[in-house]
């Protein structure tokens, strides 16, 4: 908790040194658009906290969210009805954690291995499936749930803070989150304990896969069109959420709250670098740094917390 | 005797399918093509092989493989003399492989993660120093140094042929190759020993990105151009090659053969399906397919994870 609190103070910095050096930082409409910016990252990255949990990783959600996107655009066109497209989209990410879990369970591949060679097939197959296509113009209805507001705040904010209150209640309150901390602390601990390994590995990566389902029909109605490349940029900085969020690569340590805490760090960082107009291809390099600072913290405090021991 | 890698079955049957299916197919200058296609993968399987036999892993290798091509590119657009930019091209990779290196072994960072991160970075680097355009206009040295032939072998080939060959002969009759090999798995005993493992352990990944380096040479010279992105996901082939060539993320098990085979199988693949005229980003696709279909098959020829498999 003591960690949690000082990373919602390098929030804090960052927020202030941004509100000093532009003039723009500290408004209403940039707070709350930073907030829904976080909310998207967040809910990318909440199912793949879960797979790092578990000591595990998923690295295929942002090619996952950008298939499920595309798909979801398509179905939503050709029939008409929003409903199907978002339960295609729902459906095809949990169909993607579903392969992911069984490549991990049942072929034993390194998750690293088995999630890396599902982003280039989904990459493919998006490539293939869309061509050079762009869909777009979608009914202002469903375009609400991405860019609209309710009472003054963007609806993706009650969707994060719901599915942060969901999460919550999971990890802490119910035993299939509490197998998830001990799979990842000590696998084979849990395994001797009767936790339900292998089901309860698999039921993450699904999560995960819904997780990005979900986010890839929140971010279509925030983008109000879909792309082949769409769900590129989105891998690193959801990994970065879930590292800058204090969970652990080796598992067993983390919180869902961290990961949002996170995803607010990096999008202020990206958010400032925007306002203080520095050029979008320097993004993926910060990003990178950042990736590497963050786990290297992680792997001092793991080291301290051994030595201590 | 050694058992076939499952791999080699799925190769044979893939070049039947093919030879019977696409018309085309089974010609002596589509095999030449096939080569010449692979060569580029072939010079980042071979140190990739060695990384994975050490345990570890280098995601960052397209991305780097990208940048040295688009250093390449620009000095050759300068004017510098070849050898020169290719010695930078190198360098370039090297250093990225130097900084993974120390972030794996001497900060022990998880080798997914830190490559994960230098890959973001030399990406940054390439997109920041070109503004994503593609570097053109470099020259007629290396166009016409890649379409030159040795007995009547494109050069592309004899490169990556002559690099297996190095590389196999370093593994196997050196002391160095003894080291590398014992970093996975036997690290311990190679400490007692005497040996610095932490050097030998760094200078794997310092070969890796110097061969990504180095193979700009080969990119640069099929395409006449560098571009920021024109290797992004090459890493993911390299690794799904070593894999489907037999070698093991545990325990340093692991060949050079094998990723050969593995190497020519995808370029088959994607060659195949090219005569088939399949689109282009579906063989992507069909990589990943692939290393599942292999594994699975690998799973199958082994009696210990068959019984795995049943009780699961």
């Amino acid at each position: 908790m003591k960690t949690l609190a000082y990373r919602l103070i390098a929030v804090a910095l960052i927020g202030v040194a941004l509100s000093f050096t532009t003039e723009s930082f500290l408004t209403v409409a940039n707070v709350l658009n930073v907030f829904r910016q976080a909310s998207l990252t967040f809910l990318i990255a909440s199912g793949l906290t879960l797979t790092i949990l578990t000591a595990g990783l998923d690295l295929s959600v942002g090619a996952n969210v950008g298939l499920s996107a595309c798909l979801a655009a398509t179905v939503m066109q050709s029939s008409g009805s929003v409903a199907l497209g978002a339960a295609t989209g729902l459906v095809f990410g949990a169909g993607v954690g579903i392969v992911n879990g069984l490549m991990v369970t049942l072929l034993r591949l390194p998750p690293f291995i088995a999630t890396y060679g599902m982003l280039w097939t989904l990459n493919g197959f998006t490539y293939w499936f869309m061509g050079g296509d762009t869909i777009h113009g979608f009914s202002p209805g469903f375009r609400a749930l991405g860019s609209g507001y309710w009472l003054g705040v963007p609806i993706p904010i009650y969707l994060m803070l719901g599915f942060l209150l969901a999460g919550a209640v999971f990890t802490r309150y119910t035993t299939l989150g509490h197998d998830v901390y001990a799979i990842g602390a000590n696998r084979e601990a849990a395994r001797l304990s009767g936790v339900p390994v292998r089901s309860r590995i698999n039921l993450v990566y699904v999560l995960s896969g819904a997780m990005a389902g979900l986010a890839a029909v929140v971010y279509l109605a925030r983008l109000n069109s879909a792309e082949a490349d769409i769900g590129e940029p989105l891998t690193l900085p959801a990994i970065a959420a879930v590292l800058i969020g204090g969970t652990s690569l080796f598992g067993g340590v983390g919180s869902l709250l961290g990961t949002l805490v996170g995803a607010l760090t990096l999008t202020l960082v990206v958010n400032g670098m925007n306002l203080l107009a520095v050029d979008a291809s320097w993004q993926p390099l910060v990003t990178g740094v950042i990736v590497l600072l963050a786990v290297w913290i992680d792997v001092v405090t793991r080291q301290r917390a051994e030595a201590n021991a | 005797m050694r058992r076939v890698p499952g791999i080699g079955y799925l190769l044979v049957v893939l070049l039947i399918v093919f030879s019977v299916s696409g018309s085309g197919f089974a010609t002596a200058a589509n095999a030449l093509n096939i080569g010449v296609q692979s060569a580029v993968l072939l010079l980042l399987a071979l140190p990739m092989t060695l990384v994975i036999m050490s345990e570890g892993l280098d995601l960052s290798m397209g991305a780097v493989l990208s940048l040295a091509g688009v250093v390449l590119a620009t000095l050759l657009m300068n004017g510098r003399p070849l050898p020169v930019a290719l010695a930078a091209a190198i360098g370039v990779g090297a250093a990225f492989g130097l900084a993974n290196g120390l972030l794996v072994v001497s900060l022990d960072l998880p080798p997914f993660v830190a490559t994960l991160g230098t890959l973001g970075i030399a990406q940054g680097l390439a997109l920041v120093a070109t503004g994503g355009q593609s570097v053109v206009g470099i020259g007629d040295a290396l166009p016409a140094l890649y379409e030159s032939r040795l007995l009547g072998i494109p050069f592309s080939i004899v490169i990556a042929l002559a690099a297996f060959a190095v590389f196999r002969f370093a593994l196997r009759q050196t002391r160095w190759g003894a080291y590398v090999s014992a970093i996975g798995g036997n690290r311990e005993s190679l400490v007692l020993a005497g040996v610095r493992a932490n050097r030998y352990h760094v200078g794997l990944y310092v070969l890796a990105g110097a061969m990504a380096g180095f193979a700009a040479l080969l990119l640069t010279g099929r395409m006449s151009s560098g571009h920021p992105t024109a290797a992004i996901g090459m890493e993911f082939d390299a690794i799904a090659a070593v894999i489907v060539g037999g070698t093991s993320f545990e325990r340093g098990k692991g060949s050079l053969g094998g990723t050969l085979v593995g190497v020519v199988t995808i370029g088959v693949l994607k060659n195949g399906l090219n005569v088939l005229e399949v689109a282009s980003s579906l063989q992507v696709a069909s990589i990943g397919v692939l290393t599942i279909v292999a594994l699975v098959i690998e799973s199958f020829l082994q009696p210990a994870a068959r019984r795995a498999w049943r009780s699961a």
